[in-house]
């Protein structure tokens, strides 16, 4: 590993192909922003469409070209839009540009290593998926379009080319995007399994690790399990596509024309896809949690709060997300005693989320809050978390989802809970991590304007959205003026479209912000937070190996701050426990 | 030109932030300090403020929102099962409303009461054993309530008893339309398939089954009121979502299998119609469609699909009434049987 220190590298090998888990951290992290912007500018086509479905906008034909004859938006780019963006958002954004770029750069630095266990395999994750976004923004371009049949693709509509365009071409991309996609994910969250058991350096203890990095380890264990199964779910939805199977179809008629498929079901790929798209949800949201866990405790200059309980709570939460994956299934006409038992594990989980929540809140109880822009973004988490997981208690509760099932009062549930949560730890993240991504600091006050009108934006696009679910508007309508009932819902629309466009055009002042500091910010000083963890022993600039010296030797947990007798009010983990410490045990 | 103006006024805004940007620079470096990238103690108390206000306009446009929208959302439901739903949907957004006006202003309060500054010092506090077991117990036990009632409300819903026999219409989906399939005087559905499906035929019901004969095909679906009605649901091509709102009622209809569900509607479309939520619904939207220049609105129950299906998704629906026993009757001696109709 010394040699490794000295390694002579060329421009290719730095920044390309690299192989430093620091590097592949940034590369995961700008790819997911570009796929961030392709997607939430998608959101904003179709909340024009969804707002002001008569207005015509030659913006959506100066984008859309033939699909937006007019300015008139076809009904099936408006699927296409909704598919990509959900697709582009779960997976690209929250999943790779989330997971990948954080469990990527912290856990090598903050368990002490000098890199992952196979630098190798990191790097071809990152290429698996930088091919996996070509081939799904490729699909955008396509004769017939992307795939249209909503994220979930379920089949006979994903299967069936007649069934509707985005089904053609636009499909096959979509599922060529995803296997290379579900390759990526298992050779990342192989390499950090195998990395945080093996490679923690002297005194770092399990219990001693971060909370981000439990999150990561567990996320990293939900994936391995999971993923498989989805990749087998699109294995066989190939087969049905392209060579003629029949395990999803089963007599079709279909643009008049008879199918000779018999004996699938349709219900087995939902299956299929919830078992991974279940733990998927909290693929997404553990490593934001992770995340505000240690910016929360850091700036509130407090341990966290409970933190055997957190561990706790993380591996219950991520247990319990592969035995309710059927409460995404409730009206499919699914048995219902099986619907029962769905109702049971899922409601369960409100348990250990509320013990999270609480434990949050109390660690800023007397501390000494630092509000920095990482600090309000994971106050904001905390907030989302709290008001999306509450309606779950509705969603998840089998007779209650009858009523509301695929309405947009979903839509509000799982963009808060999930959507705004995990997003909102991403910026902590990046906003806490960027002096040790770029060795120089982000603007502070440019973080505070990023952050008050994202958040307000969002609370403002989500929150009316119960209502809607509740007057029984259906998700994924192409327009509401089908229906006089909806009439009075139309202001509404108007309303959340104004926020989803200042909520995106905030995120110009973000990347403003993120771009111009990594060439033009201050320089960062080596701890610029006063935090106890590993990743800030590390020398400002990037060197391979990560130390220059000794990997140093652990002491301690990473939640000494403001301990009493302490000179300052934080210890890092390097520092020995002293005599007293020793004595009374902590 | 349009789209030329907004790339422009885009590229002026993100001109805009970087000058702002390089200002905030050069004012502090002219006063020498780190103030553009170090939370200040003045930070602290601009930013714990605005957390607080924050609350008060979360607060404020929640209450708002309830009392504004509160005539938008469904109105009371129309079937004996949707009033039990119903009441677990009151009791359920009950504790939620309670859990979220309790934790948010702790949230937000904690972040404005415990701001920082450099003479403070945070307690050390790691954990407290009472605590968490108080806040782990007391989510259980209201959960085990209502998981409790919700069980037993699902329960009966989807296992309803029989005291009198239920009238049994099959409901067949297709890109992009329903149809209604009655049982008959026999009140048994004859055998169909797609495979079936020939010109009039448009549902592939077996000519050669005795039972399918007295079947009546409509386009329309009435319902008696206060008669259990058992739903079989069909699909001819991709996942439909059959969805009654007014009813609670949602069940797929799946190609290749069949779904089921029964319920008793308890109003008729007369009834319903004069209900005064209803009634002041249908003038609030007949004002915004006169505003439109669009003909006037009458109340009628329908029934939408629900799972996404394709282009025309956002528009497949079909009219249900629900009658008095004589009107339903009456009606339906007026349509042909599907002996008639071949």
């Amino acid at each position: 590993m010394e040699a490794h220190a000295h390694h002579k590298e060329t421009f290719i090998t730095k920044y390309i192909f690299s192989q430093d888990h620091k590097m592949i951290a940034k590369q995961f992290l700008v790819t997911g922003m570009i796929m961030g912007i392709i997607g939430v500018g998608m959101s904003l086509l179709f909340r024009l469409q969804l707002a002001w479905p008569d207005k015509e906008w030659l913006i959506l034909e100066a984008l859309l070209g033939k699909w937006g004859t007019d300015g008139i938006m076809d009904p099936n780019i408006y699927l296409a839009l909704v598919t990509i963006h959900g697709t582009i958002m779960v997976f690209f954004v929250l999943t790779a540009g989330l997971s990948g770029t954080f469990s990527n750069l912290l856990i090598p630095l903050q368990i002490g290593a000098r890199d992952m266990a196979s630098g190798f395999i990191n790097m071809l994750s990152y290429w698996f998926f930088f091919a996996s976004s070509v081939v799904m923004v490729s699909s955008l371009f396509v004769e017939s379009g992307p795939a249209a049949a909503g994220w979930t693709v379920y089949p006979p509509l994903s299967a069936l080319p007649q069934a509707m365009p985005g089904s053609g071409m636009g499909m096959t991309l979509w599922l060529v995007s995803m296997s290379l996609f579900i390759v990526s994910s298992l050779l990342g969250a192989l390499n950090y399994i195998v990395t945080v058991l093996n490679l923690r350096t002297k005194g770092m203890s399990m219990t001693r690790l971060p909370l981000t990095i439990w999150a990561f380890f567990v996320t990293a264990i939900l994936g391995v399990l999971s993923f498989p199964v989805l990749f087998s779910a699109a294995l066989l939805l190939i087969f049905d596509r392209s060579f003629g199977t029949s395990f999803y179809l089963s007599d079709i008629l279909v643009a008049g024309e008879l199918l000779s498929n018999q004996g699938g079901s349709p219900i087995l790929y939902q299956h299929l896809f919830w078992f991974l798209g279940h733990p998927e949800v909290y693929i997404i949201l553990l490593p934001a949690l992770g995340i505000s866990s240690e910016v929360i405790s850091t700036n509130a200059r407090k341990p966290i709060f409970g933190y055997r309980a957190m561990v706790g709570s993380i591996m219950a939460i991520a247990f319990l997300s592969f035995i309710v994956w059927g409460h995404h299934m409730f009206v499919t006409g699914m048995n219902p005693f099986l619907g029962s038992v769905f109702t049971f594990t899922t409601l369960l989980i409100a348990i250990p989320s509320a013990v999270k929540a609480f434990n949050y809140i109390t660690t800023l109880w007397k501390g000494n809050l630092r509000l920095t822009p990482a600090m309000l973004f994971s106050i904001g988490l905390v907030s989302t978390f709290i008001t999306g997981g509450l309606t779950g208690l509705i969603l998840g509760d089998s007779a209650l989802d009858i009523n509301v099932h695929d309405t947009y009062f979903v839509v509000a549930h799982f963009h808060i809970v999930m959507g705004l949560s995990a997003i909102f730890g991403l910026f902590a993240g990046v906003y806490h991590w960027f002096p040790k991504m770029y060795g120089r600091r982000m603007n502070k006050n440019l973080g505070y304007v990023h952050f008050w009108v994202t958040f307000i934006a969002a609370y403002g696009v989500f929150f009316p959205m119960h209502f809607l679910g509740m007057a029984g508007l259906p998700r994924r309508y192409y327009t509401n003026t089908a229906f006089p009932m909806f009439d009075d819902l139309a202001d509404i629309n108007v309303l959340i479209s104004y926020f989803a466009i200042a909520g995106g055009i905030a995120q110009v002042v973000f990347i403003w912000n993120f771009f111009y500091s990594a060439v033009r910010g201050k320089k960062s000083t080596a701890n610029p937070w006063k935090s106890n963890t590993l990743e800030w022993t590390t020398p400002v600039e990037h060197i391979h190996g990560n130390w220059p010296g000794e990997i140093p030797e652990v002491h301690r947990w990473p939640y000494d701050y403001s301990k009493p007798g302490m000179e300052e009010d934080f210890v890092p983990q390097t520092v020995p426990m002293t005599e007293k410490e020793m004595e009374t045990g902590h | 030109m349009e789209t030329l103006l907004i790339i422009v006024v885009a590229i002026l805004g993100a001109l805009a932030i970087g000058q702002a940007v390089r200002v905030f620079e050069l004012s502090s470096a002219i006063k020498g300090s780190d103030d553009d990238v170090n939370v200040t103690d003045k930070d602290n108390r601009t930013q714990g403020l605005l957390l607080l206000l924050f609350l008060f306009l979360f607060f404020g446009a929640f209450a708002w929102m309830v009392i504004e929208w509160d005539s938008v959302t469904l109105p009371v439901a129309a079937s004996l099962h949707g009033l039990e739903i119903d009441n677990l949907w009151a009791i359920s957004m009950g504790v939620i409303v309670v859990a979220f006006l309790i934790t948010q202003p702790l949230l937000f309060g904690f972040s404005y009461l415990f701001r920082g500054n450099k003479k403070r010092k945070a307690v050390y506090m790691e954990h407290n054993n009472k605590l968490e077991l108080f806040w782990t117990g007391v989510p259980a036990v209201v959960l085990a309530g209502l998981i409790l009632y919700g069980l037993t409300t699902w329960s009966g819903v989807m296992n309803p008893t029989n005291e009198q026999e239920p009238l049994v219409v099959e409901v067949y989906a297709k890109q992009f339309g329903w149809q209604a399939r009655y049982a008959g005087g026999d009140n048994k559905l004859g055998y169909a398939n797609v495979r079936l499906v020939e010109g009039v035929n448009t549902l592939g019901v077996d000519a050669d089954d005795i039972n399918s004969l007295d079947d009546v095909i409509t386009n329309e679906l009435h319902l008696p009121k206060d008669r259990p009605v058992l739903f079989k649901f069909r699909s001819q091509d991709v996942i439909h979502s059959a969805f009654l709102p007014h009813f609670r009622v949602q069940m797929n209809c799946v190609p290749g299998s069949k779904t089921q569900f029964q319920f008793i509607p308890n109003k008729t479309t007369a009834e319903m119609r004069n209900e005064p939520e209803v009634v002041e619904k249908v003038k609030t939207i007949n004002e915004i469609r006169a505003a439109k220049g669009e003909d006037p609105w009458e109340f009628d129950y329908v029934l939408m699909c629900n799972k996404i299906c394709g282009s025309a998704h956002y528009n497949m629906q079909m009219k249900v009434v629900v009658d008095t026993q004589e009107e339903f009757d009456k009606w339906m001696k007026e349509q042909k049987s599907f002996a008639e109709l071949l």
